[in-house]
This record gives C-alpha cells, structure tokens and sequence, in this order.
C-alpha cells in the first residue's frame, strides 16, 4: 500500500517542470493554490482543469502513474461528491428514485468541489514530483531569507529539513532491519490483542531511539570537525538559477489569473 | 621537518569523578612529522577513538597538552586547528551530511565562506582524486560503503588538510570497499605527500605505515617501526590483536622444521628467504 | 532439518514502479549438521537469501522447505513461529537489537516469545553468557552500559537463547578486534561441532569460509552460481575471479610457494598449519630424493 503511493515522492526527469526553478515552481504552487477558490462557474472550472492537464503533460508523468499513486486520495473525493449530491437539496430534480432525489445545484456543487479538490491535488503532487526533497529545500531556503530579519532561524530550519531528508532512507532501513531482528526473535507486531500489539512495539522503539540518538551524535560529531558553527559566514554550493522558463511560468500564471477573473461571476 | 601534531604525555578520563575506573587515555606521548604515516592500533576500548577527539578539540585533556601545527590546542584556536585536519570516521553513512556526493563534499567548504567559483573547482578536483568524479549527483544510499567513504576523504581533502586522520574508516567496509579506501590514501600519500594517521585493528594495514603506536587499555605499549612493533610477537596476541600473515606462517614454518633465516613482516621476504634457504643451496 | 530452496525469486516492491529482483531461481539445499558458508560480492542477495530461511521474507516465485515447512510462493504463510523458534538469525550488527532494562530479560525475552518458561529461560540465560565468554554479574548491568564487544556477545547469546537446530550468521564479527574475532568465529564452530548445530554463514571472510566451512555457496547479481566443498571452491581462481571474488590468503601464497617449487603441493591447503605441515613433507621429500 505505502509502497504504491506517490504522494511526497521525486521521480527525477529531464522535463520542462522538472528543468524550473524551484523558487518559481513554489511561488507558481502556493499562488495557485489561492487562485483556485477564484473559480465559480463553469468556464472558469474548465480553465483550471485545462491548466491542470496542461501542466501534467508538460512534466510528462503518466497520467495512469499519477491516479494510480493518488487512489487513496480519488477515494476520498469521490466520497466527497457523493456527499454534496445527497446532502444539497437546491434547483431543479434531475433525478428522482423515490427514496434519492438528485437535485441540480447538488451535481453542480459536487462537480465543482471535486474539481477543486483535484486540481489541488495534482498540482502539489506534481511539485513534488518533479523537484527533488534538497531543492525544494533550497527553494524555500532562499524565499524565507527576507524573514532572517525578524531573527527567524531559516538557515538552521533548512538544514534540518535537508538532513531529516537524507536520514528517511537510511532511518527506513534501520527500522525495517530492528524489525526483522525482533520478529526473529520471536516477537509478533502483526497478530494478538491490542494491549499485547502495543507491548510488542516496545522492542522496535527502543532500539530505533537508541540507533537515531547515536547516528545523530555522530553526525554532531562530523559536521563540528568539518568546521560547521551556524549560518554565519557561510557560502552556499547550491545555486539557484532563475531562466526564461521561470519568467514564462509566471507570466503564463498572470493572464491565468486574469481570466479566471475575466470569466468569473 | 615540521611538526603537524604532538601529544605531551596526555590524560584523559571520561569519569575524572570516578578515579576507581582507569583513564580513557592515559600519559601518552608521540608526535607526527609532515609527510609521515602513523598508525595506532590497539584492541576495542583501547582509548584510540578517544585520542582522535582529543586531536580535533571534541574533548580536551585533564593532564598534558595537544599540540598542532606546535601550537596548543585551547577553546580560542579550535576552528583554525579544525580547517587544518581532515577527518574520516568508521560508520560512513553517519557522516555523509551532504544530500548528494558534490553536496557532501561541498559542506566544508561552505562552512569556511569558499567563495563559489572555487568550491566547485575543489569539489571536483578532489573528488577526482578519490575517482568518484563521476558519482557527482549521487545520493548516499545508492553508494557502497567503500564509495562513502572515498567521498568522505575527498570532503577532507577539499580543504587541504595539512593531517588526514582515519578513525577506523574501513572496519565497517568488505575486503573489496577495503581496498579501495587504502589504495586511495596509499595513491594520494604518493601524490601530494599527504600527512596520515591512520587507526585501525587490521595489522596488514598497520604494515603500510612509517610508524606505529600499539595501544593497550589507554597506554602507549610501544611505539616504533612496523618491524619493530611487530617483532613484539607474543604481546600483540595477548593484548587483542594478531601477527601479519607473514610473520604466522614464518613461526608455523619454523616449528615444522622448514629452514628459514630470520623474522618476516612482508610476503615477499618470507618467500624469498624461503627461496635462498632451502632450494638455492 | 534440512532447509531446501527451490526456484526461489525474490522481489523487492514488487508491482511498483520501484521493484527490483533480487534472487533469480535459486536452488540450494543445506543438509542437516553442515557449516554451510554463503560468498559473494556486495549487493549478490546474500542477505536476501538468508531472511528466506526462517520466513522473515516469503519467495516471490518458487518454495522454501524449512524442515517440514513449506512457504510457497503466493501462498499465505501462517504460523511461522515454529519455524523461527528453530532457525535463529544473528543479523549484522546485532547488538543494535538489545533493548530490554538487563542483559539477563533481553537473552530470555527471545526464549519467553517461544513459550518457554521464566525458569527456564533463566536458566538458559545463564549457561550462554558463559559460553559467549562474559562474566556473570554482567547479567544484571543494562546492555546499553557494555562495550561494543560485550554487546554483540550478549545479542548472540539471546539467539542462541531460543535453542536454535539451525543458526544463521550474517557477518558475526566485523567491527570486532582480531581477538574478538576469533573468539566468536571459534565458539560458532564448537557449536556446531559439540551439539550438530546446523550453521550457515554469510561472510566477507573467504578466509572464514576456507577455514570453518563444509560447503560453500556463491551469490552473483542474485544467482547461487556455485555450492561446493571448500577445497572444490578455492582450486579454480578464475571462476572466482568472475564473480569478483578473491582467493583466501592462504591460497594466495601457496600459489606463490608452488611457483617456487616449480611443482604444485599434493593439495590446497586451506589453513595455515596444514600448509606449513605440506610445505615441510615437500621440502623433506625433495631432499630425500637427491
Ligand atoms: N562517551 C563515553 N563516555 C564514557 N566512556 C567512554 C565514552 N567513550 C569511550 N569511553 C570509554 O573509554 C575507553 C576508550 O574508548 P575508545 O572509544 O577511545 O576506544 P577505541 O580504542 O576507539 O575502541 P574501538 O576499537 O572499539 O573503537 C573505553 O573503555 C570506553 O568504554
Ligand atoms: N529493502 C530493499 N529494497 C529494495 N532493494 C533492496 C532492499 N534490500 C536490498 N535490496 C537490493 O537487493 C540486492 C541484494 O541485496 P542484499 O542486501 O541481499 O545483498 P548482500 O549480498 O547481502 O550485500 P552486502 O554484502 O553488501 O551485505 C541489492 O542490489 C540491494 O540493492
Ligand atoms: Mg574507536
Ligand atoms: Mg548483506
């Protein structure tokens, strides 16, 4: 199940999105996220859902992959629709099967919100998709830097972050290994009460602590020789580059908006 | 010749409250020249582990003095000493901060202000020179163990060390990883004449060194050349380490009467002597 | 009990777009009693293949008959507890699976899992930390107060604990001094020779496998492409050398005593002693022919 969802995952390629800036795929994700509730009508629904796909094609990602990946997620939606069939009771009956009427601001409403909900979905999946965890980071990084005025720590929190990255895969292993270990010895996290479940975690956390607290000291250890003291003074490796394609991005992002409220009620 | 790094009969304890328990490092002595290859080898909890954090100012002495580049460690100049020494640990996933091999490599750098032009001519440089210049976007846990920790030596050479030290760094590794750890740091003393301290319990790499500290429950046992060290004999075995190959099967030749010369450290001179002493007669 | 592997394949992920086989068709059977050394180059499933033996993985595709067990591909495999009851795992590293308050609860917590009473896990308990070569009173200490060595001592002693018929080692001793090595890969052979322990043994080691072993299996890129005696094994260098793998020093250097002698030794000698024992007859023959 986990193994099959993509939601949160990098799938690296050479496409057009995945080729932007990571600044510019950010600003593009979080606006439009604001832009969405802009739409109420059809056209402007369309106009979304246009865009959407549009985007989708250009980061060639399979569509069958993506809806695939977000299934649970789908599930979720379509239970949504369903509930604002049954529950809007506004404009004309389309349908009338005696003990379920479907009225027409239902199907609007559940067609809309669906779309929305979608729409949202897809996109921030596709920025995940397409940007590496470290970009995304670095993005981030640099568009909080205005916010080390108020004496937020942002270069400290992305190193976090960009380190909490790196140790998700090895961390995974690490419990998969423990596991392995303790179900070898007998102890069964899969079968049983509650109570006896809950006692058989036991023997995973502990060590799991024991090994993160010791990778943790050690990585303290590394970085203080390799002279790390901080964000001061420090120059950065990683570059950002900001092109043409960023600049289209958000100019194609504008008359976006512009339509949306163009064609808007 | 230049001193890089000296020890003036050094103590350390982890439990000075506790004088009952012995100390991690106890009055130990020696010093390291420019250009030289020491190795420490000594049994687990032998206190080497210690002695490299006391080197790079995790930890300082109760008694004695370290000094590097003839200048005592204290609080004030830990980060200059620490631009100066490069460090190469046992677990190599442990010390890989980077996201990918050029960021990994990079962290130094970046930590001391490189300006950017020069970072990316180091980077890749020096990871030319441990050969993974090719593995420039690779994440750590697509590498080897033997491939983290080249990357981890390159990280340290980026910032021109004058003293590599190695902590064990190919006790996790397979024979292969091994080797190419050694060959590179073999390749790279040939090279730029690079300062190593190297601390390990494999003997046949100890063989390598111009000089070896035997360490045994935070002593100094002996320090000296290889041959000499390893002349020891018997000593060696009782404080938790073993002979080289060599020098077991000279004994084992002796005992079953074949005829031999004298002691052997190497393959080669114990095959040769084998030559001379029974069929060039 | 014999472990017999049939056609067994192995995948990770599988029917993701992340899968990846790691075992191809590998028939291997390990008889009961032998010490069975498993080599191979880093990534060739050693490790894979291993957790197929007490069912911690179940084959993709082809069977794996544990004794009486079957675990058959596709088949839900219920009820394993017996099976690891009499399959122990040393994993690497295992002292990073200690978690208990004492040494004492952490070896009789495998033991208790299985069904065995308090009484008598103690008693377990107190019989191994001998026979791994620690000290009584240590019992009582928290596992996480030991050195290094003294808790990889103690992780094997609470697998032995479950009073395994098999016992599986994937690399027992790396990271130990030389000492510590050998007193470990000595007391897995005592073992196996005092109480028919079957043991199978995945190691970097081809000095290990050379010395301790009656077969030797060799993993390539997920295949078992090899399985014979130690001395079948070690004869033929180039065959070795194709999976990327190297002769044991010793062999090494009798290859070098041979060219010497311009004539081959009588036979591979696969240890120290018995190589000076060879070299010595040769010499003493060749001198009493002249
Ligand atoms: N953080 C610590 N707190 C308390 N005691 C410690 C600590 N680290 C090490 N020791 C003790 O100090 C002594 C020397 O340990 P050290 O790690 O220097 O040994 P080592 O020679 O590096 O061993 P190994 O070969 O296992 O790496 C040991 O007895 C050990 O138990
Ligand atoms: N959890 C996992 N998910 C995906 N692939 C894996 C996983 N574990 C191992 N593999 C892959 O399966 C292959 C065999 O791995 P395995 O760990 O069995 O090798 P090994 O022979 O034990 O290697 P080593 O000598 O390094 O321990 C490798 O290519 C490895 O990358
Ligand atoms: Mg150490
Ligand atoms: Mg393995």
């Amino acid at each position: 199940m986990m193994e099959k969802m993509i939601f949160g995952r990098y799938i690296p390629g050479e496409s057009f999105v995945h080729r932007l800036d990571p600044r510019s795929k950010l600003i593009f994700v979080f606006a439009f996220i604001l832009v969405v509730f802009l739409a109420n009508n059809i056209v402007t629904y369309a106009l979304l859902l246009a865009f959407t796909l549009l985007v989708i094609l250009m980061s060639r990602i399979r569509l069958y992959f993506l809806i695939n990946g977000l299934k649970p997620i789908i599930i979720l939606l379509v239970f949504t629709f369903f509930i604002h069939i049954l529950f809007t009771r506004e404009g004309d009956i389309l349908l009338d099967l005696g003990f379920l009427k479907v009225y027409e601001e239902g199907l609007r409403q559940g067609i809309f919100i669906s779309v929305r909900f979608l729409v949202l979905v897809f996109m921030t999946s596709i920025l995940t998709l397409t940007t590496s965890p470290i970009s995304i980071t670095d993005g981030i990084e640099v568009l909080l830097n205005p916010l080390k005025k108020i004496k937020l720590p942002v270069h400290e929190l992305a190193l976090m972050m960009s380190i909490a990255l790196r140790f998700i895969p090895t961390l995974m292993d690490e419990t998969d290994k423990i596991m392995k270990a303790q179900m070898a010895r007998g102890s069964d996290l899969s079968a049983g009460p509650l109570k006896e479940r809950i006692k058989a975690v036991v023997p995973l956390l502990v060590p799991l602590f024991v090994s993160a607290f010791k990778r943790a000291e050690d990585l303290a250890t590394a970085m203080e020789v390799r002279g790390y003291r901080g964000g001061e003074g420090r120059t950065r490796y990683r570059q950002l580059k900001w092109d043409w394609r960023d600049t289209l991005c958000l100019v194609v992002f504008v008359i976006m908006t512009a339509l949306l409220v163009f064609y808007r009620n | 010749m230049t001193e890089i790094l000296s020890f003036n009969n050094v103590s350390f304890s982890y439990t000075p409250d506790n004088p009952e328990l012995r100390n991690a490092v106890q009055d130990v002595s020696f010093s390291i020249n420019e250009g030289e290859w020491i190795a420490i080898v000594g049994h687990n909890g032998s206190g080497k582990s210690t002695m490299v954090k006391l080197v790079c100012g995790l930890l300082f002495p109760q008694d004695g003095e370290v000094r590097v580049m003839r200048n005592v460690l204290t609080e004030e100049n830990l980060w200059e000493v620490r631009s100066n020494i490069g460090m190469v640990f046992q677990n190599p996933d442990n010390q890989f901060v980077g996201a990918t091999v050029q960021d990994d490599v990079a962290f130094a750098l970046e930590n001391s202000g490189v300006p950017y032009t020069e970072m990316v001519d180091r980077v890749h440089s020096s990871l030319a020179q441990v050969k993974m210049d090719k593995f420039l976007n690779h994440e750590p846990h697509h590498l080897s163990g033997g491939q983290k920790q080249r990357v981890a030596i390159a990280g340290a050479l980026a910032m021109r060390p004058k003293l590599l030290i190695l902590d064990e760094a190919t006790s996790m590794l397979d024979p292969q990883g091994r080797d190419e750890v050694l060959k590179t740091v073999r390749a790279l003393r040939e090279e730029i004449g690079l300062t190593v301290l190297s601390i390990t319990h494999d003997v046949e790499e100890a063989l390598f060194a111009d000089r070896v500290l035997f360490m045994n429950n935070g002593q100094k046992y002996a320090e000296g050349t290889p041959s000499e060290i390893f002349s020891l004999g018997d000593k060696l075995v009782e404080f938790g380490l073993e002979l080289p190959f060599a020098m077991r099967m000279t004994k084992l030749f002796k005992d079953n009467g074949v005829l031999l010369e004298g002691q052997h450290m190497s393959e080669e001179e114990l095959v040769n002597d084998l030559w001379t002493s029974n069929f060039n007669k | 009990m014999d472990i017999k592997l049939q056609q067994v394949s192995y995948a990770y992920s599988k029917g993701t777009p992340f899968e990846k086989y790691a075992l191809f068709n590998v028939d291997l059977t390990i008889p009961h009693g032998t010490y069975q050394a498993i080599i191979g180059h880093t990534g060739s499933g050693k490790s894979t293949i291993l957790q197929h033996f007490n069912g911690l993985l179940k084959p993709s595709e082809g069977q794996v008959h544990i004794g009486e067990r079957v675990i058959v591909a596709g088949k839900k495999a219920k009820e394993l507890k017996p099976v690891r009851q009499k399959v122990g795992i040393v994993f690497q590293f295992p002292e990073h699976q200690l978690f208990e308050e004492t040494v004492l609860k952490d070896i009789m917590f495998g033991p208790m899992n299985f069904g065995v009473s308090e009484q008598v896990a103690e008693a377990r308990a107190r019989e191994l930390i001998k026979l791994v070569g620690l000290p009584e009173d240590i019992l009582n200490k928290s596992p996480f107060d030991l050195s290094g060595g003294q808790m990889r001592r103690v992780a094997i002693a609470g697998v032995l604990a479950m009073d395994p018929e098999v016992i599986v080692l994937d690399e027992p001793t790396a990271g130990l001094d030389p000492r510590g090595q050998k007193e470990i890969m000595d007391m897995f052979y005592n073992l196996h020779k005092e109480r028919g322990l079957t043991t199978i043994l995945v190691t970097h080691s081809m000095e290990d496998a050379a010395r301790y072993a009656d077969q030797i299996a060799i993993m390539h890129e997920g295949r078992c492409v090899l399985n014979g005696t130690p001395h079948e094994i070690f004869s033929d260098s180039d065959t070795l050398e194709k999976y990327r793998l190297e002769l044991p020093h010793i062999v090494r250097f009798q290859r070098k005593i041979e060219q010497l002698m311009k004539k081959p030794l009588s036979k591979i000698c696969l240890t120290e002693e018995e190589l000076a024992a060879e070299v010595a007859h040769a010499l003493r023959e060749g001198r009493d022919a002249k």
